[in-house]
């Protein structure tokens, strides 16, 4: 299955080198006096990914790497050690890399659960993938399983309508009712693919998360292979507590993947790429705005590319 | 598990060894852990960087007092700073006394705008305001919707138009609809936007200058990071706020953005929200946002605590005393006088860091303080100095007298003499000497 046809990362780098001028501006003075310091590099270079919420930690990480393989390899040359950074970084989004096909024809039909906390951007997200997955030619049904916050299924019914795609509304209480509901009509009727909204939680309310576990083994119990993903939705602005969020939510459900949204804003989400990191787990989207389309693949070398564009 | 307990507050306060003043040298290791500690809790790297460097220049050169270490002081200037910082300016919401107040609210997609409308709203009603709720959001599917239910939920009208109006519009009529019905409080929920999307800045800016709020709140998710400070700046250059509300602090985010903001745009906090629960709604409080921050539980209190009760004067006599190892059972009772000024033993165990919170629960009993308060104070005054003296009969008048078993004051002096031994140690082990060792007060 091809994945997004015509990859614009054009949005996604507008974004992430809103604020970049200034800073390279400073570096290059630096450049051309000449004053070629491996500290200074490393000072510049420790500002763009702190900055970026990479975090002390994968900073520190990435740029002793660097430094050691610009001293082994004796350049300096500011661009070598950009070069090397990325290089580090890209290693480190080794499984975000591409191909990304669905394990499509192992299953049908494809069951894909997004969970994350308030507000992250996973019903507009859900929206975007029954409209991409439409797009695709695939039969998808999406099950509004927030049965909380007032007016979800509201939301998401728009999002089907807008898609054109089935919808299992979350008229019973019990969010693992609709999530067993929306499973059992997509095998009856073989849908593609069964994409499942779940409420807005943190990860600190314990009944909430062991409501999402619920949701997952009522799903599996209906269909040994489900949930074929698991989706966590990160909001491109969040600082170092989505580390936590992903710590927690992994442990009341296998992730399978993150989704990164609101980076079409001048956040550079590099919290999500600690996570990806740290937990093994790839990036498989993009959020670039409100609009049904605005979903990109997430490509790690577009990003690693925007975040040191000049 | 008392025992472990013990250590840690030891522990804690342990490196109790004043170092003359604040130099450059004794404090590099605290800051850098500082740096960190802000980063860590998504202060901006600049306004980390710059904040570090201001506490610095106020503390080189101030003397250290002998109870702390200059890392714990300049620790407690930090929190210090970092208190005023947060809460300099009045909290209070502006509430027209007569007339119309309009509130606005204003912030980045999915900070929690909608909720927390309801949240003030709610709150507002109780203070026996009008309130009048308004569904500006005519973006996002169902937000209307959404904001309909809540309001109905507590009971406060919320104004709409259906159809394709226009936000500025719905917000104009809102007021019209207000003024003729008789409510006082307009509360405006406004869609999510990107400080980057000119557009919709230019459309909160216009509903600003149409409604003249009394009060522009800029909504936040305390889970925020580095780029706070330009998304800030933009709204409050383009469209002005006057507070800050600060949401998802039931969660246990850090919430260092706030700082971020606050250097950038200097406006205070005026609420936090903490869940979705409607009534889940406070008041800032500068002193327990400085705390998270620092993330170290309240060892700063417990600094400052320890640093204005621990008279000076009295510990260094103590010092000396226990250097010499005269320490004798008045000196114990000063010691456990000090301590019940510094609050009750529980809520001294529950500042330290790492002590989990089922472990706060522990039954430390204060009491057993006041017990051994009361077995020294029934002794002589030669009993106190020289405790040797203490036999059977003795201890059975103070058991008497002070209304407690034999026992406990065969407990008592057996910890005491313990104690004894331990100073021994200490002292001829190293020059210095910690606070009077807490572990062998143990009482149970
Ligand atoms: N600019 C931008 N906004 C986005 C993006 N994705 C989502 N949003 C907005 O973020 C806000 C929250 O999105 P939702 O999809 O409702 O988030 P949610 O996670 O479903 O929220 P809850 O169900 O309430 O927890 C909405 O205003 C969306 O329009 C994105 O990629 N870019
Ligand atoms: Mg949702």
């Amino acid at each position: 299955m091809a994945i997004l046809p015509n990859l614009s990362f054009s949005k996604l780098k507008e974004g992430l080198s809103k604020t970049r001028g200034a800073l390279f501006s400073k570096i290059g003075n630096v450049f051309s006096n000449k004053t070629i310091f491996i500290e200074d590099f490393s000072a510049q270079i420790e500002e763009i990914l702190l900055e970026s919420d990479f975090g002390v930690e994968l900073t520190e990480k990435l740029l002793f790497a660097a430094r050691k393989t610009f001293k082994d390899k004796n350049l300096n040359d500011f661009d070598d050690f950009i070069t090397i950074i990325k290089n580090e970084l890209l290693s480190e989004l080794k499984l975000s890399s591409y191909p990304k096909l669905l394990k499509k024809n192992i299953a049908v039909p494809y069951v894909i659960i997004l969970l994350g906390i308030n507000g992250s951007g996973k019903t507009t997200t859900l929206g975007k993938l029954a409209h991409y997955y439409k797009t695709q030619n695939m039969k998808v049904i999406v099950g509004a399983a927030d049965t909380f916050r007032a007016a979800a299924n509201d939301q998401l019914k728009n999002w089907a309508v807008q898609a054109n795609v089935e919808i299992v509304e979350g008229t019973m209480k019990d969010p693992s009712a609709v999530a067993f509901e929306t499973v059992k009509l997509a095998v009856e009727q073989k849908f593609d693919i069964v994409l499942i909204d779940t409420a807005g939680r943190l990860h600190t309310n314990k009944n909430l998360m062991n409501e999402l576990n619920k949701i997952q083994k009522v799903v599996s119990g209906l269909l040994t292979s489900a949930p074929h993903e698991v989706f966590l939705v990160i909001d491109g602005n969040s600082g170092q507590n989505a580390k936590i969020q992903a710590l927690e939510f992994g442990n009341y459900l296998n992730l399978t993947g993150l989704i990164v949204t609101k980076l079409d804003g001048t956040a550079k989400g590099g919290a999500v790429i600690q996570i990806a990191s740290n937990f093994k787990l790839p990036i498989k989207y993009i959020g670039i705005g409100e609009k049904i389309e605005d979903l990109e693949i997430f490509d790690p070398n577009n990003y690693i590319d925007a975040l040191f564009s000049k | 598990m008392l025992d472990e307990l013990t250590e840690k507050l030891e522990r804690a306060l342990k490196k109790i060894t004043g170092q003359g003043k604040i130099t450059e040298s004794n404090i590099s290791d605290t800051l850098r852990e500082i740096r960190r500690v802000l980063l860590d809790a998504d202060v901006n790297y600049k306004v980390a960087k710059q904040f570090i460097d201001n506490v610095k220049e106020k503390s080189l050169g101030k003397e250290v007092l002998t109870s702390v270490t200059p890392g714990q002081l300049i620790t407690k200037i930090l929190f210090d700073e970092l208190k005023e910082l947060l809460g300099r300016t009045g909290s209070e919401l502006k509430l027209n006394p007569s007339g119309l107040t309009v509130i606005m609210l204003i912030g980045l997609q999915g900070c929690g705008k909608t909720t927390f409308s309801a949240k003030l709203a709610k709150y507002l009603k109780n203070k026996k305001r009008n309130v009048l709720l308004v569904a500006a959001d005519v973006y996002r599917p169902a937000a209307i919707d959404q904001l309909k239910i809540l309001g109905a939920q507590i009971s406060v009208p919320v104004f709409s138009i259906d159809g394709s109006a226009e936000p500025v519009k719905i917000s104009v009529e809102a007021l019209k609809y207000a003024k003729e019905n008789g409510l006082n409080t307009v509360i405006i929920d406004t869609a999510g936007r990107l400080h980057v999307d000119d557009d919709m800045m230019n459309e909160a800016a216009e509903i600003k200058s149409k409604v003249n709020p009394t009060e522009t709140l800029f909504v936040v998710d305390s889970m925020t990071g580095q780029d706070a400070v330009n998304s800030a700046k933009a709204f409050h250059e383009k469209v002005d706020f006057d507070g800050v509300v600060l949401t998802k602090l039931d969660g246990d985010a850090r919430g260092g953005s706030v700082l971020s903001i606050r250097a950038v745009v200097d406006r205070p906090v005026k609420f936090v929200s903490l869940g979705e629960k409607l009534d889940s709604i406070e008041l800032f409080f500068p002193e327990r946002m400085a705390s998270r921050i620092l993330g170290k539980g309240d060892v700063v209190s417990l600094v400052e605590k320890a640093q204005l009760q621990f008279d000076e004067k009295e510990t260094e006599e103590l010092e000396k005393k226990f250097k010499e190892n005269r320490f004798d059972l008045d000196d114990f009772l000063k010691q456990i006088k000090m301590i019940k000024k510094m609050g009750s033993l529980k809520s001294l165990l529950a500042m330290i860091p790492g002590i989990s919170s089922s472990m706060k629960n522990t039954d430390v009993d204060d009491k057993k303080l006041v017990v051994v308060e009361s077995i020294i104070q029934s002794m002589t005054k030669d009993e106190r100095r020289n405790p040797k003296i203490l036999n059977g009969s003795r201890r059975k008048r103070i058991a008497k007298g002070s209304g407690n078993s034999i026992q406990d004051v065969n407990r008592l002096i057996k910890q005491f003499e313990q104690m004894h031994q331990m100073m021994k140690m200490l002292n001829k082990n190293s020059g210095k000497f910690s606070i009077p060792n807490i572990k062998n007060m143990r009482l149970n």
